[in-house]
């Protein structure tokens, strides 16, 4: 692709030569200076499948949502267990990884204003330390499993509970590959593969991140704190 | 008829593709008080949970939630500074979500099946 004018050229119609197709005149455009127009938005392309990607996710997480409010109250169908997860809820202890959660998008956010710097070192240093906050989040979220679970409320005991673990569970998946993402950047920064000049891949990531983060602060107000 | 040497516009030249969609935000410090004010919200959300101040609970939680949302989404996510298009692309999909799921949940609530079976906590099906 070129973007140089092509000298001298015009867009009004062209007497043909001897054997050749007629040619069909057209008002003249300020594209006619160039030999391939740039079909762009002047947007990164990456950027806005990142938000479009986003958007569509959000039907995920409305889905399993709206699915856990809906049947938060059910009692298992047999057995005489009446066991709910909001019975279980370690509010203080939730509270805190929702902190550690909610702080690992500042971490987030100064990798890349590191990146953009060009301070390598420092964005190194952030990206590891976002990637240890999730890590600690999803630490708290098997311990919360797992107390549940000996409590006696399995993933079958009930639909309400089915319907707890489906959606805490796939924000986890999803914080889970966030961290994959995150040491992975960590080690294509390390070994040089992304500089500063290519911060707007960063931002991606980060964008990625930054939803975990937003969809946690929904599933935290509306699952564990609204009665 | 308009000569060779027109001027391309500028939001459109080649060179400048993904690189002019935004500025670049807020400073670290600046960052760093957002998240400050992000802890502050959340830990009035804990605190409204265990001193609940009546019938405004659900509403209170409900406000610090969508304002949590929108700090994160407006500062860290950039997109108070970005282009309005991706605006529209996450907006269009949480509007879309929530419309969805809000007609889905009145259904399920408030119209009763033929069958006799509902999703309400007192019976099952």
């Amino acid at each position: 692709m070129t973007d140089t004018p092509a000298t001298g050229s015009t867009a009004a119609a062209v007497e043909p030569a001897e054997g050749d197709e007629p040619q069909i005149a057209y008002p003249r455009t300020e594209w006619d200076d160039y030999e391939i127009v740039p079909p762009t938005t002047s947007l990164s392309n990456e950027k806005l499948t990142m938000w479009t990607f986003l958007g569509s996710d959000c039907l995920l997480f409305g889905a399993l949502i709206s699915t856990y409010l809906l049947l938060r109250n059910r009692r298992p169908l047999s057995g005489d267990e009446s066991l709910r997860a909001a019975d279980l809820f370690d509010i203080p202890f939730t509270s805190v990884s929702s902190f550690v959660l909610l702080m690992s998008s500042l971490t987030m956010v100064l990798a890349v204003s590191a990146i953009a710097r060009g301070e390598m070192e420092r964005c190194k240093l952030w990206l590891l330390t976002t990637a240890a906050q999730g890590a600690v989040f999803i630490a708290g979220q098997v311990y919360e499993f797992t107390s549940f679970y000996r409590e006696g409320l399995g993933f079958t005991v009930s639909i309400s509970s089915s319907a707890f673990y489906t959606l805490t569970g796939f924000h986890g998946v999803h914080v889970s590959l966030g961290i994959i993402m995150l040491v992975t950047l960590w080690a294509m920064v390390n070994r040089g593969i992304i500089g500063p000049e290519r911060a707007d891949t960063v931002e991606i990531i980060v964008l990625y991140w930054h939803y975990v983060d937003i969809v946690w602060i929904v599933i935290f107000a509306v699952v564990y704190l609204i009665p | 008829m308009s000569t060779t040497t027109e001027a391309v516009p500028e939001e459109i030249h080649p060179s400048d593709e993904a690189h002019d969609d935004h500025d670049h935000g807020l400073s670290d410090f600046g960052y760093i008080k957002v998240a400050l004010l992000l802890a502050v919200l959340t830990a009035a959300e804990v605190l409204i949970y265990f001193a609940p101040p009546g019938a405004l609970e659900v509403p209170l939680l409900l406000i610090l939630m969508v304002v949590k949302f929108e700090i994160v989404v407006a500062y860290f996510m950039h997109l108070r500074f970005d282009n309005k298009l991706f605006t529209w692309m996450f907006v269009g999909g949480l509007v879309l979500a929530i419309a969805v799921y809000a007609a889905m949940g009145t259904s399920m609530l408030f119209w009763t099946d033929p069958a006799g079976c509902d999703l309400s906590p007192n019976l099952n099906c």
